[in-house]
């Protein structure tokens, strides 16, 4: 990037960046309350109603316990979905070429994608947020812990998807890792569940799971618990979002997708 | 060289499956110039308009534009060209005027400025009323337009326009022509592809004529049509005529009962065709240019290319 032009690349950001918030904010009777009344839902069933009986889940209070999970859950899926529907439609109207043949560079082209995903994915974030109050108290433990981790989720997950959107070619293509991948992995990520209740083998496996880690880190800035060390939440957080801006340069600099 | 907008040199595109698109283009359009890109349907066109504007990538050979090569300096590239695609490719689920505001935010114009740009040239293009409007609900000659807006928010100094009057009406093509006309008054260099040949040749000063990936003609417009060495009138008469009289440099021949064609060999006084008419008794209404000319070039010159026949070109 030219530090010449570092005032014309900062209003092309901005640009990207408010074009994709208006994008999904437009639409936010498909975007934004949809996750509002899933998650809701969620509450009531596995909080409210199976939650009463199961009781505690590592000496807190079931529905408690599941409130991290769930709002990571709506902004991984969201932060996620949010890029790769946009990043395939602007393939698909062609209008990705407004960006590819303007001398935005193609880091920022990442950035500001990947801004539009964080913003949808934290606005639902907080829209849950508030729909849990109604049916558990509000905790806190550590505000920089759960910034941090829920902001640096999402930009994983807005990576990823934006990743999915530079590889598709059709409408099926960026629903397929959604619900054959994200969601499985994120169900199987302690969303539900502390992994100390499974068997040693199993708790290994779940291990192996990125998204164990990022659940039990925003868990542990809500509530103060977690299965897991921290730190190798933050490390591994910080090396999923490294590799994945990697491939997305080296895939948009190649122009896979988007150039023939 | 500051005096030339953009220069090709030994440009090739192939692509993965083998199809060889462009096979050594060499190209210059001068600072300034109104330039004509001909061809038929896949002859190149838009790979070499895609590989310019960086849609396409090239295989081979250099690209400058206003000095700048295209591998080496991109954005600055980039920064000078304008680009008014064959197909509609804004968001059509968005306003009309933040398409072109956008536009101009990618290349770094503040807001305020954007806003400035975008009333000013939705304005010249009639659409500054449906500024508020979703693209998607405008008719296909203003979305044209709406490209033309876009393409032009960022002022740049070469604007590239592929088929821009295609399926616009007679009237709004002409508004269209007057406006390019216009902003190549002001010193805009412009490169145009267009099916219609009419277009070209009204508004054209250089042109090339592109076929299989190769240039076949790289000339001015004038040089180009005095190539033809017959001119054709047209000839609406007042009666029928039975024969048609002959003369060595003066062909006539039936379109109808009631209309002739005459081609002309270039020299030959038109005195001397209404001399042949009015001994054969045949009374002339009224007399017209045959329009085509360009045409007529550009068929002879695709089919030379496609028999191999290069050499056979400028059809003199």
């Amino acid at each position: 990037m030219n530090p010449l032009h570092l005032q014309e690349n900062w209003t092309a950001l901005r640009t990207i960046v408010t074009k994709e918030v208006l994008r999904f904010a437009r639409i936010w009777v498909q975007t934004l309350l949809p996750p509002m009344v899933t998650m809701a839902l969620y509450f009531i069933i596995f909080g409210g109603l199976i939650g009463s009986r199961i009781g505690e889940m590592d000496g807190i209070r079931y529905m408690d316990f599941i409130v991290p999970g769930l709002i990571m859950l709506a902004v991984i899926t969201n932060s996620y979905s949010n890029v790769v529907s946009s990043f395939f439609s602007s393939k698909f109207q062609r209008h990705i070429e407004e960006l590819l043949v303007s001398p935005v560079p193609n880091s920022l082209i990442i950035l500001g994608f990947v801004g539009g995903g964080v913003a949808r994915g934290l606005a639902v974030g907080v829209g849950v947020t508030l729909v849990s109050l109604f049916f558990s108290p509000f905790s806190l433990h550590s505000l920089p812990v759960t910034l941090s981790v829920v902001v640096m989720t999402s930009v994983v997950f807005a990576l990823a998807g934006l990743i999915n959107g530079v590889f598709a070619r059709t409408f099926d293509d960026i629903s397929i890792v959604p619900t054959f991948v994200l969601t499985p992995l994120t169900y199987l990520g302690g969303v539900f569940y502390s992994v100390s209740l499974l068997p040693d083998f199993w708790q290994g496996v779940s291990q192996l799971n990125p998204i164990l880690y990022m659940v039990n880190a925003f868990r542990y800035g809500l509530l103060g618990t977690t299965d897991l060390p921290l730190g190798l939440s933050y490390a591994i957080i910080i090396a999923f979002i490294v590799g994945l801006y990697l491939v997305a340069l080296i895939l948009l600099n190649r122009g896979v997708g988007v150039r023939s | 060289m500051s005096n030339v907008a953009l220069e090709i040199r030994a440009l090739r595109k192939s692509y993965s499956n083998g199809f060889e698109a462009l096979k050594g283009i060499d190209l210059t359009v001068a600072e300034g110039s109104f330039f004509a890109l001909l061809g038929p349907n896949g002859a190149g066109k838009s790979t070499i308009i895609g590989i310019v504007t960086s849609l396409v990538s090239k295989t081979s050979g250099t690209v400058r534009v206003f000095g700048h090569d295209l591998g080496r300096e991109v954005q600055e590239v980039k920064r000078n060209i304008g680009l008014v695609p064959q197909e509609f490719n804004f968001n059509n689920f968005e306003p009309v005027a933040e398409v072109v505001v956008n536009q101009a935010g990618y290349y770094g114009i503040p807001r305020p400025e954007a806003w400035k740009r975008a009333r000013r040239y939705l304005g010249e293009l009639g659409l500054w009323d449906k500024r508020k409007d979703m693209a998607r609900t405008l008719s296909g000659g203003m979305k044209r337009r709406l490209m033309i807006a876009r393409a032009l928010v960022h002022e740049p100094r070469l604007l590239i326009l592929d088929e821009p009057t295609a399926g616009v009406d007679i009237e709004l093509r002409r508004s269209m022509w007057e406006f390019l006309q216009d902003i190549n008054c002001d010193g805009r260099s412009i490169i145009l592809t267009t099916h219609y040949l009419e277009e070209a040749e009204r508004l054209c000063r250089n042109i090339a004529i592109i076929d299989h990936g190769r240039i076949v003609e790289n000339t001015t417009m004038r040089s180009l049509l005095a190539k033809l060495d017959t001119e054709t009138v047209v000839l609406e008469l007042r009666a029928g005529a039975q024969q048609l009289p002959a003369h060595d440099s003066i062909r006539l021949r039936h379109i109808d009962e009631l209309t002739l064609e005459a081609d002309i060999n270039r020299g030959e006084d038109l005195n001397n065709l209404f001399q042949l008419l009015d001994g054969a008794g045949i009374r002339v209404q009224s007399m017209r240019n045959k329009t085509n000319r360009l045409e007529e070039l550009f068929i002879r010159m695709t089919q030379a290319a496609e028999s191999g026949g290069l050499s056979a070109r400028g059809a003199s």
